[in-house]
């Protein structure tokens, strides 16, 4: 295991005194992808910024590649930062920007320039060494940034929120992109974001935070499919929640995926499904969204293909046949 | 500093632009009262001062600069501003530092008192100083008994001035660290790069124009201060006599020829003053310029040749129209 926090406390003494990061341990493996994933005001930000030692913890022990890095300051540890308004030295052209780290650990000009156009060709910007970073578009900016952090060879990169300044589209690109370059490199990488797409595409690990407490951990398609509560049944895939009362009389939550339903249009046989009426129906590329109106007046959103909505041959207002194909159940919670 | 504000005015003006053309009279009137305003506070009286101080030839004007009194007196007021100003500087980005990068009990407090020469009368600030170091002050007998002199001498001066100068970098400096933030900061210490190193490459030319604003205002005001120099000086003449004191005895002798040409003198120096911030913008301005177009370059060398000739084409073609 790459990098271990164990136990982490951190406070902030301004406003509330409710922990930013209230006793958190996980382990992100070695030369993988792993996503720090939550809301905002989860403690995610401030977890990724404990383990580069930009801020100190209250309690507890994070260690890089089984060496305890507690107390040792920021320049010690080893880890490339990228942050999400970039933080590019404006003053400076992408070369210099790029080569901050290595002139600092005294390289050899020869040697700074060599590793200055190998990270360009792998950002994809060659012949932009001269330019600043004002010249750059946000895309861009960002990539000079990850640039940056890898020029020293860190043990571990860390990315807080690293797309959260672009627009979507660029985001979704600059996604694909980082794939790519993470099987390129290979460095074990931590990603602090709040976007679940960009988590379950991404990486192998994730740990998701609620409340500045470890929700679950695990692979992607393990959170998932079997979330360990409600929260993280309703913070991945956005399912639908149905709430009814067990037979000893408990409150229980049903949670349903909209791609976890199946849809036939109404017969006189289907007498033993549930049947409900399409509301609304929004056709968004390939996909379909439903939203499909239950007997016992829950809304139910359903999403098909094109393909299948087609086959179906459903209109709105039509009586349909609903099937749950799977579905998590929770018994509500009281204490909350 | 003046970039920032112009641009808010223009974005402001182009929201309530339904306010700003309903009404041209309005504009020219404000525009007139603007003028008429500049012209009898600021460009009347500097002539006149100006006006009187040739009023009689150049012959007086220059004896009267050339005065030993009046010698001295410049020497102490670059000797004042030389010290006062090199401190402020020191001192104003050491508070800006401490107050945009760090959280600590009674931190509003130390911004308050930061901006309490400003808010206090200079002749009370001069007043402190006695009270602390003059002969009968706090200090008194501990300064007589060690024969230092305080009060009545130089460094009554300049510690008037550098107490009263103090705010000018401060604030400068602090407006700006607080607006850029610390994230770059953040990025060159995990880069590794150790605190001294990051305030001389990536904090001081973050700052440096705020810094250099803020210096020629301090210096500018060093070197006029009249008030709190006023009361710690004692008025010796060719020893505790700065500029502005300087000017007042001679015009309180009648000597107007003499009193407006050191008036003159320190006017010009603000002038100057005025001038080298000009300059400096200026400068900035084009290497930015400069550069941009080097990157321009840099960028159509790098295109086939046949594209790079038909941007320059379109440009000139641009240029034509211009």
């Amino acid at each position: 295991m790459s990098v271990n926090a164990t136990n982490l406390v951190k406070t902030f003494s301004s406003g509330t005194d409710v922990a930013a990061v209230g006793g958190v341990s996980f382990s992100a493996p070695e030369g993988k992808v792993t996503s720090l994933l939550g809301p905002s005001g989860s403690g995610k930000s401030t977890l990724l910024r404990l383990i580069a030692g930009l801020e100190e913890p209250d309690s507890g022990s994070i260690a890089i590649q089984g060496k305890d890095v507690t107390s040792l300051p920021v320049k010690k540890r080893e880890v490339g930062f990228v942050f999400q308004s970039y933080a590019l030295f404006k003053h400076m052209t992408v070369r210099d920007n790029i080569a901050f780290g290595m002139e600092i650990r005294r390289a050899s000009r020869a040697r700074i320039d060599e590793r200055v156009k190998e990270l360009l060709s792998l950002i994809q910007l060659e012949g932009y060494q001269h330019r600043f970073p004002s010249q750059l578009s946000g895309g861009q900016r960002q990539r000079v940034a990850l640039a940056r952090a890898l020029a020293t060879e860190p043990k571990v990169l860390l990315l807080d929120e690293p797309f959260g300044a672009l627009d979507a589209q660029v985001r979704v690109e600059l996604r694909g992109w980082l794939s790519t370059f993470h099987e390129q490199t290979g460095v074990t990488t931590l990603l602090v974001t709040h976007d679940q797409e960009e988590a379950l595409e991404l990486s192998h690990h994730v740990v998701l935070l609620n409340g500045g407490l470890v929700a679950q951990g695990g692979a992607p398609h393990e959170l998932y499919d079997h979330p360990a509560s409600p929260f993280v049944a309703s913070f991945l895939g956005g399912a639908n929640v149905l709430k009814s009362r067990a037979q000893d009389g408990r409150r229980v939550s049903t949670f349903v995926r909209p791609h976890d339903v199946r849809l036939a249009k109404a017969t006189t046989d289907s007498a033993d499904l549930e049947l409900g009426t399409v509301d609304r129906l929004a056709r968004i590329g390939g996909n379909v969204k439903l939203t499909v109106t239950l007997p016992s007046g829950d809304a139910m959103s359903v999403q098909l293909s094109k393909l299948e909505l087609d086959r179906l041959g459903l209109q709105l207002g039509d009586r349909v046949a609903v099937d749950v194909t799977s579905s998590k159940v929770f018994v509500d919670d009281y204490a909350i | 500093m003046s970039g920032t504000v112009t641009s808010r005015l223009g974005a402001s003006s182009k929201r309530h632009s339904q306010v700003a053309t309903e009404s041209p009279w309005v504009r020219r009137l404000l525009i007139a009262i603007a003028a008429l305003f500049l012209g009898i506070a600021l460009l009347l009286p500097l002539s006149v001062v100006f006006a009187s101080a040739f009023s009689k030839g150049l012959e007086p004007f220059f004896a009267a600069l050339t005065q030993p009194e009046t010698i001295s007196a410049i020497e102490l007021t670059l000797l004042t501003a030389g010290i006062a100003v090199p401190l402020n500087a020191v001192f104003g980005m050491a508070a800006a530092w401490l107050v945009s990068r760090y959280d600590f009990w009674g931190k509003s407090a130390l911004i308050t008192l930061i901006d309490l020469p400003f808010s206090v009368s200079p002749v009370i600030s001069g007043l402190i100083f006695v009270l602390l170091f003059g002969a009968q002050g706090v200090f008194g007998s501990f300064l007589s008994a060690h024969d230092l002199k305080i009060i009545f001498a130089v460094p009554g001066i300049v510690i008037a001035t550098t107490f009263v100068t103090f705010p000018l970098v401060a604030r400068e400096v602090l407006a700006v660290m607080q607006a850029q933030g610390s994230d770059e900061e953040e990025a060159a210490l995990t880069l590794g790069a150790s605190g001294f190193r990051i305030f001389t490459r990536i904090t001081l030319p973050k700052i440096r124009w705020g810094a250099l604003y803020g210096l020629i205002l301090c210096n500018a005001r060093a070197m006029g201060e009249f008030g709190a120099v006023s009361v710690v000086s004692g008025h010796i003449r060719g020893q505790t006599n700065t500029l502005p004191l300087h000017v007042e005895i001679l015009y309180n002798e009648y000597n107007f020829v003499g009193a407006f040409a050191v008036a003159a003198l320190l006017a010009s120096l603000a002038l100057v003053t005025l001038f080298v911030k000009k300059g400096i913008e200026l400068s900035s301005a084009l290497k930015a310029r400069r550069l941009t177009r080097r990157v321009e370059e840099a960028r159509l060398s790098l295109l086939p040749a046949s594209h790079s000739a038909s941007t320059a084409r379109s440009s000139a073609e641009q240029r034509s129209l211009a």
